[in-house]
């Protein structure tokens, strides 16, 4: 059996340590704020100018200018600051966030990472997404381990536009866990496989440099 | 001291407006938007506008009034998934798009406002973004050069602001807001709350009255939200 997407977001957590400031991506990385193990206090920043984001609120507290990055209504914290967009990216891009966790389509061995168009689709836009990878300390993506037609979204090279260059250190699938060295050769280690997962399987989905931890 | 202060949107904008202007929009998704400012640029007519505004509103509101309605060549943003009239009009050649990531964006802006040309990032080195543009190594690190922007008028929303332009926001509604507001050959700021001189704290005031030259008292205010999310009592 592999993961869940929940369980992805279960084992993003374990990654979390006390007085880390994170900041979340939409999808499996919104659930992580769900698991975060007991004795670590985190942070999580929103790039849209808020420190300290607290819980989806109650109905009758929902407050039409406190949202995250994704537009959801949320709530503050004990100590919750708001600062401006330009603030906000200046903490991202001046390495003052300790983690980002976000979703992918693609991830390559160097540590490629494509997640923000399809070329001849309708583009939406990149967000915060590139300054996330390029100014955070550590970037880790979970994503599902191949495309709905079946090919492998961990390569040798991404196929897509890139959002960063070398920018990931590791990989959550649904079929276990992946580590890169973003400055050294390219090459996805696996370091966990997910219950009732082969190692034969994961060779076969996976496009990239793999070695066995 | 000169008068600042203007009864409604209309009156605020008068004389300031006409085709071809670039108009530099507070908020984030359609919180802290200048709501009422918007409907006035709708309803004066102009167009051709090139508006530099993170998102590009959602269908009916927000920007997404003056997409409805033609009136935008142009718009340089880092988000505008929401946006149905968008796609079309996009896909009809009818609107040209600038994505630029959202914290270029905001740097592009702050320093534009203070008066700095252009800058290195490190945001967007390798990717389709930096194609064309000059680069740098620094301290082994290659950057990216962007040019700072500054436009014809910085459309503000601010919670409180008093006669003389000192502005204050609230929560997550300041995002660009006190960005845009430097970074305009003319700021006009729609407020819920409009003070005299002297009632807003100055240790608390975000963006001060140098920045903005018209002001007026938009409420009330319906605040709209794109994604009510909430939890079980």
């Amino acid at each position: 059996m592999a993961w869940t997407r929940d369980q992805m977001a279960a084992r993003a957590a374990k990654e979390l340590k006390d007085g880390f400031y994170v900041n979340l991506g939409i999808g499996i990385p919104t659930l992580v704020s769900n698991y975060v193990p007991e004795n670590v206090d985190i942070t999580l920043q929103s790039e849209n100018g808020m420190l300290g984001v607290g819980p989806f609120p109650y109905d009758n507290e929902v407050d039409a200018d406190i949202i995250n990055a994704g537009k959801q209504t949320v709530t503050e914290v004990k100590g919750t600051s708001y600062f401006s967009s330009a603030d906000s990216f200046a903490m991202i891009r001046g390495g003052h966030i300790d983690l980002s966790i976000l979703g992918a389509m693609e991830v390559a061995e160097n540590g490629d990472l494509a997640n923000w168009m399809i070329p001849g689709k309708m583009v939406k836009g990149m967000g915060g997404a590139m300054d996330l990878v390029a100014g955070v300390k550590r970037v880790i993506v979970t994503m599902e381990h191949v495309s709905k037609d079946g090919a492998s979204k961990l390569l040798d090279k991404c196929t897509l536009p890139i959002t960063g260059k070398k920018v990931v250190d590791m990989v959550i699938t649904e079929f276990g866990v992946f580590t890169i060295d973003k400055h050294g050769a390219p090459g996805v280690t696996l370091v966990e496989l997910a219950d009732g997962v082969t190692v034969d399987e994961v060779k076969a989905k996976t496009k990239a440099k793999l070695t066995i931890a | 001291m000169a008068n600042k202060v203007y009864k409604d949107a209309k009156s605020a904008l008068d004389g300031l407006l006409k085709d071809g202007l670039m108009l530099m929009c507070g908020g984030f998704g359609l919180v802290g938007i200048p709501d009422k400012l918007i409907q006035a640029v709708r309803d004066s007519g102009v167009k051709n506008l090139t508006c530099v505004s993170n998102n590009a509103g959602i269908d009916g509101a927000g920007l997404g009034l003056l997409l409805d309605t033609g009136q935008v060549k142009k718009m340089i943003s880092s988000y505008v998934g929401e946006n149905k009239t968008f796609a079309q009009l996009y896909l009809a050649g009818k609107l040209e798009i600038e994505f630029n990531p959202q914290g270029t964006l905001a740097e592009r802006v702050r320093a534009g406002g203070a008066g700095i040309p252009a800058f290195y990032t490190k945001t967007g080195v390798g990717t389709q973004v930096a194609e064309g543009k000059e680069t740098k190594v620094f301290d082994g690190e290659e950057y990216v050069m962007e040019r700072g922007l500054f436009g014809d008028i910085a459309l503000v929303k601010a919670w409180k602001g008093d006669k003389s332009g000192n502005l204050v926001f609230r929560k997550a509604a300041r995002n660009f807001n006190p960005i845009m507001a430097t970074a305009a050959r003319v700021c006009v700021v729609e407020v819920e709350e409009l003070v005299e001189v002297g009632q807003l704290d100055p240790d608390h005031i975000h963006t001060p009255a140098v920045y903005v030259q018209r002001i007026f008292c938009g409420a009330p205010y319906d605040k709209k939200i794109e994604q009510r999310t909430v939890r079980k009592a």
